[in-house]
């Protein structure tokens, strides 16, 4: 059964599914086409990053690194050393947690062009379980100064956002994920880097989404809808920088905030919205995030419910406002 | 005066350099940084093609890139003394604004430095990853990188290396000082390294030594070699054996002065072994 959900801005249908990695791996092999420049390395997860295309059609540009992840980071540091741009890819586990300070020293610290693309981020990952969750990455990538830290919400928001990230210049942390999810972007959408998205006009609370919690958000909001509760969707597809400017604006207008996103509750765009509306424009807030816990085996659907990311927790936090 | 007595000259020089900066700011590593002098300068006075005006990207020349981050104090003094910063900027080491920081980065812009290090085992990454690039930009200049024995217990060295065999990265010379200290102790009683050539070649390296690691004419002349066996479809790796602290007698040999300054008497007796050849900075 689809759903089709005409927002006062959008009409989005979740009729085609499909994962934001493909998007990725789509982006890259045009770009493999399109900029010389451009390089792909991989520690032995071509497949679940869906780099074989680019793997195939630009062989030269693609460094397969083993089950290495650190010398995979360093030596993207190195690549960009003679002007390569170089997309460091694995599950997101083994491209944040256990690489933290490969990039803090060789990519952040060093200012290098690198750009660090992790799948399978989150708990969405499902039946692999807590070993391979990461829930903890956002926050250790917004903590490194000049990190740019990027969570696309689905399939052509990622393929967006691949090539805006190659086209900048610095380190960035391209976050994106496992499982078929609904494409309720439109291709034509421009994606700039630190602006976020309004995806639905609302008066009473504004719902701050990211990855994979932007469709769920847009689900809860229909919900709440019809029980006279009006949401402003703001989907943040760049947690660092944040667009400060948009949430504001919208905080300004409603006075209550709901941030939901795939991650620990603490370190991930919950706080970075909090951090700012302490500062600027105190609000009451709530959170749909993971909450101080590690995941475990599981469908994606099982776990997103069990975790309290379902669009019925994001109902439930508006309504205990 | 033969070319060889010009750069003895000059280490002279370079160590003393390295201890008035240790000395100003009491902290930093002489010990090793005394140990690669002469490497140093045969590397950036003699066998790379290198352009000190310095930009980034080092395309069609030469790049050299330190791993063992704390020798800061010798690569400062030899950058310098190579014209990539004035010599008078030796002075800030350590100090608050400088750009010779306690060990190197790119974050100040100091030119001559294309990475940061000091966290070990980095660096071969970044070298291999170097090697890459002007591979893939058709640059037929090299890729150096020093290291020390002690950072060979990092585990990433050993990811490096085994990518760098399997995939034929040849124009690249990684060194390694093997003065058999690091800062606990002698490295074969804190973790004993066994035959660091069996490693190499067990992972497919080309191996070669340098005996005399404190000899100017055999570091040269080793160098030299090893330039040679480039390009052949093997990393090279260079056993530099040296000496920690070589130049000053009571420094020399030992762990103690890793990472330890001297204290003003300490620095008086070193710099009376040590020539003023060229000119205090």
């Amino acid at each position: 059964m689809s759903a089709t959900i005409t927002s006062k801005l959008h009409t989005f249908s979740d009729k085609e599914q499909k994962d934001t990695r493909s998007g990725f791996g789509l982006a890259m092999d045009y770009l493999g086409e399109t900029n010389p420049k451009v390089m792909a390395m991989c520690a032995d997860l071509t497949g679940s990053l869906k780099l074989n295309d680019f793997a195939e059609n630009h062989p030269e540009r693609f460094v397969q690194c083993g089950i290495a992840e650190a010398n995979m980071i360093g030596m993207a540091a190195g690549l960009t050393i003679g002007g390569q741009i170089p997309f460091a890819t694995t599950f997101a586990n083994f491209a944040t947690g256990r690489v933290y300070d490969q990039i803090r020293q060789s990519v952040a610290y060093s200012g290098k062009n690198v750009k660090i693309a992790a799948s399978h981020a989150g708990i969405t990952l499902g039946e692999d379980g807590a070993t391979h969750q990461i829930l903890e990455d956002i926050g250790l990538m917004q903590m490194l100064p000049g990190m740019v830290v990027i969570n696309p919400c689905d399939h052509n928001q990622t393929y967006a956002a691949t090539l805006a990230t190659a086209a900048y210049e610095g380190p960035v942390y391209l976050r994106f994920g496992r499982p078929k999810v609904p494409n309720f972007t439109s291709k034509d959408d421009t994606f700039e880097i630190g602006k976020g998205i309004l995806m639905n006009e609302g008066t009473d609370v504004s719902i701050i989404a990211t990855g994979h919690l932007v469709w769920q958000s847009i689900l809860a909001a229909k919900e709440l809808e019809k029980k006279g509760i009006s949401c402003e969707i703001i989907n943040i597809h760049t947690i660092k920088p944040l667009d400060n400017e948009l949430i504001l604006q919208s905080v300004a207008k409603t006075g209550k905030v709901l941030v939901a996103e795939e991650h620990q509750r603490l370190g991930g765009l919950g706080s970075a919205v909090a951090q700012l509306l302490a500062e600027q424009a105190p609000t009451p807030m709530r959170f749909v995030a993971v909450n101080d816990s590690f995941g475990e085996s599981g469908t994606p659907a099982q776990l997103m419910l069990k975790y309290g990311l379902d669009s019925s927790d994001v109902v439930k936090a508006v309504e205990s406002f | 005066m033969s070319n060889i007595s010009n750069l003895e000259q000059l280490a002279s020089q370079v160590r003393r350099d390295i201890l008035r900066m240790v000395h100003a700011v009491n902290s930093g590593h002489p010990g090793g940084s005394m140990g690669c002098t002469e490497f140093f300068i045969a590397l950036y006075k003699e066998l790379m093609d290198h352009d000190p005006s310095f930009n980034m990207d080092g395309n069609n020349e030469d790049v050299f890139f330190l791993s063992n981050g704390h020798i800061s104090p010798v690569f400062y003094s030899v950058l310098a003394r190579s014209g990539y910063f004035p010599v008078e900027e030796l002075k800030t080491f350590r100090k608050i604004n400088t750009r010779l920081q306690g060990h190197p980065t790119t974050h100040e812009h100091l030119p001559g430095v294309r990475i940061a290090s000091g966290s070990l085992g980095q660096g071969m990454s970044v070298a291999i990853g170097a090697a890459l690039s002007k591979r893939r930009n058709k640059d037929s200049k090299l890729i150096y990188s020093l290291h020390g024995d002690g950072e060979l217990q990092e585990g990433q060295i050993w990811e490096a290396t085994l990518f760098a065999s399997a995939n034929k990265v040849d124009n690249y010379i990684a060194t390694i000082d093997v003065n058999r200290q690091q800062i606990d102790g002698p490295t074969d009683e804190v973790m004993a390294m066994g035959s660091i050539r069996q490693k190499f070649e067990a992972f497919g390296w080309e191996v070669m030594d340098i005996q005399e690691g404190n000899d100017m004419q055999a570091v040269m002349t080793g160098m030299q070699k090893a330039k040679t066996l480039t390009g052949k479809g093997k990393p090279i790796c260079v056993l530099l054996h040296t000496e920690m602290g070589y130049g000053v007698d009571f420094m020399q040999g030992t762990h103690h002065w890793h990472g330890k300054a001297p204290n003003d008497d300490q620095l008086a007796n070193a710099l009376g072994q040590l020539e003023e050849s060229i000119g205090d900075y």
